[in-house]
């Protein structure tokens, strides 16, 4: 497809539009909100909660028998927040480590979510088509009302996570400090946590539970690379996912059979390895020429040597 | 219980054994998270094997997708090693992607198979039973069972035989290459137990129970024992615990056997967190609330001792005078005068307490005496 028509598609094609628009607002919330995890050493977090926000969706069709995407949503996160406050209890409380206890939580709300969804399934009056859209994503599916949906929930987490931007700070970097300076630390960690729930549940319908988790660690780990500012990192993360997002959504209309989601973690991944590469001061082709360049001074300064 | 019924308990059983062995090494060292990042990576080394041979029941699919697991450690450490991503995220970033390959693969050119992803992510452990062995007309029994017996036996050997440095490259990396060990060579040898584990039993429970069974059950055990041998053993009871019981649990619901067995393990989880002698919840505090009124009485002891031959004895020894002494509230305060009586350390007289020879005993004892 020629560059051109592409644009025009983007802007004119409703599917296209909506699925890329929907593909940004999911890869900006969640590569912004992602840069706190990855700097918190809790990557795999954001894995965690979408696993765990099975059980919450199948419980929520379950109790309310409707399948809006904000029931959906609500349910989502309900059981990813809870997850999550469990993984903090059980490091917090026993001596099992985080990783066990995120490994544990995952594995095992999911399985809850299984078993209630098999259990709808065989129930007769309802089916659960729509249900397992979670489980893997459908970005075609799409529509204008999720997309709103997706951009109101998404902007008040970011909205949110301004008005806390000194203390968010203050909790990633020096918790400890943050508590003798009486800071809430252990409630603004559930804030924080509170936030990557809203950002997950958001993207959980384009790309599914297993590819959510790369939306959250890609686009940080990408800008990690280029600054040592929270305030840039943060923006860039954010842009990074948007247009990993855009780039995915685009890809995928290109031919047929391209699922957007794999596709969005695709474009992502190909961020963070040019940034790994090729970011200032950080990358690796930086380095190999600072090397160069410090091994041949060395040597005009030894030959200078008598 | 019918025959298929049997089988499929069986089948978990030596599943959850399987992958408890392994699963209590990635606890031990910390990276449980790392047989969540194998068994999805696997998909990708299923579809490449499929694509060269064609057969979906063909061995060589084991041996591709056992190579992808290893190779999605080597990805993670490479990554971690350029030093300019954590190991957390150097997984978050491996494992999404190798999935995300895959699953263009199989959508591009594959569609048509029988290969889908829910069937990894989720298995069926009920058609286990009809997948069988054949051999000249003898029927062996359930393919799956042979497998899963086969790595079963293969984690046990291998765990056995190199105990000593499992155990020492575990709880002390820097003393085993002091010795003489390659702690990576270890490493990588666990990882490919853990591969070929979560390749066996993608199949049969899919990638997530891979990843309970793995976990939960080990992590379990780690609550109730400090010994390495008796963290193994429990860890597969547990595992086989959650494999029978979760079978009931989906026979009872007519549900999912693998979400099911994945439940019980996170229910039997959560009792051991609560329930563990020693270091679970309830053993915790109850020794708390223990502690608390032993160093009341201690508290009691000492200031009655302080007390016994000064002239303002008999105001220092009345029971309201400690809420002002000892900043203790009265409801609170009669009840560490109660129990103090009742162990024999104080005796009551109306409002005036007295201190008993044990009583002033323990007195000295802590004061250091």
């Amino acid at each position: 497809m020629a560059l051109p028509e592409l644009f025009h598609d983007l802007l004119f094609d409703y599917t296209l539009r909506t699925v890329a628009l929907g593909a940004a607002i999911l890869g900006c919330v969640s590569g912004t909100l992602g840069s706190y995890a990855v700097l918190r050493r809790q990557s795999l977090l954001g894995d965690a909660i979408s696993h765990a926000a099975l059980p919450g969706i199948a419980l929520a069709f379950l109790l309310t028998g409707s399948k809006a995407p904000l029931v959906l949503v609500l349910g989502a996160a309900a059981a990813g927040w809870l997850g999550t406050l469990l993984v903090m209890g059980v490091v917090r409380t026993t001596r099992v480590k985080f990783d066990s206890a995120l490994g544990i939580i995952l594995s095992v709300f999911f399985g809850v979510g299984l078993v209630l969804l098999t259990f709808i399934q065989k129930r007769p009056d309802a089916t659960q088509a729509g249900l397992d859209r979670f489980l893997f994503g459908q970005a075609a599916t799409l529509l204008a009302h999720d997309v709103v949906t997706m951009a109101a929930l998404g902007g008040l987490a970011l909205l949110t996570m301004l008005l806390f931007w000194k203390e968010l700070k203050l909790l990633s970097f020096d918790p400890e400090f943050g508590s003798t300076l009486g800071f809430p630390i252990r409630a603004l960690d559930v804030l924080l946590t509170t936030l990557l729930v809203v950002a997950i549940v958001v993207g959980l319908q384009t790309v599914g539970v297993v590819l959510m988790s790369a939306l959250v660690v890609a686009p940080a780990a990408a800008a990690r690379q280029w600054t040592n500012r929270l305030g840039v990192m943060v923006a860039l993360a954010g842009s990074f996912g948007a247009l990993a997002g855009v780039s995915g959504a685009v890809l995928s209309s290109s031919a047929a059979r391209l699922p957007t989601g794999p596709l969005i973690v695709l474009c992502a991944s190909a961020l963070v390895l040019l940034s790994l590469c090729l970011a200032p001061n950080r990358g690796i082709v930086w380095n190999a020429l600072r090397q160069r360049r410090n091994r041949r001074r060395l040597q005009v300064d030894g030959e200078a040597i008598p | 219980m019918s025959a298929p019924q049997f089988e499929i308990q069986l089948i978990a059983v030596v599943v959850a054994a399987a992958c408890a062995l392994p699963g209590t090494f990635l606890v031990l060292r910390r990276m449980a998270l790392m047989s969540d990042a194998i068994s999805h990576a696997i998909l990708i080394g299923i579809v490449l094997a499929f694509f060269i041979t064609e057969d979906l029941a063909s061995p060589l699919l084991i041996v591709g997708a056992t190579l992808t697991g290893v190779v999605t450690v080597s990805l993670v450490e490479l990554l971690h090693r350029t030093g300019r991503v954590r190991e957390d995220a150097a997984i978050g970033l491996v494992f999404p992607l190798l999935f995300s390959v895959a699953v263009i693969l199989i959508a591009r050119y594959a569609d048509n198979v029988h290969l889908d992803t829910d069937a990894v992510l989720l298995g069926e452990l009920a058609f286990a039973p009809f997948d069988r062995v054949i051999l000249a007309g003898w029927d062996l029994g359930p393919r799956a069972l042979f497998i899963m017996g086969a790595i079963l036996a293969l984690n046990a050997a291998v765990i056995g035989l190199l105990y000593k440095e499992l155990k020492l490259v575990t709880f002390d990396a820097g003393l085993a290459a002091a010795l003489g060990f390659t702690p990576a060579a270890v490493h990588y040898l666990l990882m490919a137990l853990v591969s070929i584990t979560a390749v066996g039993a993608f199949d049969a429970v899919g990638s997530i129970l891979v990843v309970a069974l793995m976990i939960a059950p080990p992590a379990t055990a780690y609550l109730l024992t400090d010994r390495l041998p008796l963290m193994l053993g429990l860890g597969v009871l547990v595992g086989a615990a959650a494999a029978i019981g979760g079978y009931w649990l989906a026979h009872w619901l007519d549900a999912s056997i693998a979400g099911s067995m994945a439940t019980v393990a996170g229910l039997l989880f959560g009792a051991a967190c609560l329930l563990a002698p020693g270091r679970g919840l309830i053993a915790v505090a109850r020794r708390r609330a223990a502690q608390r009124w032993e160093f009341a009485q201690t508290m009691l002891a000492i200031h009655l001792f302080h007390h016994r031959d000064a002239p303002d004895a008999a105001e220092e020894s009345r029971v309201a005078h400690l809420e002002t002494q000892l900043r203790w509230e009265r409801r609170f305060a009669e009840q560490v005068v109660r129990r103090a009586e009742r162990r024999g350390l104080i005796r009551r007289d109306g409002q005036t307490l007295t201190l008993t020879d044990r009583g002033a005993q323990l007195a000295q004892e802590a004061l250091g005496g």
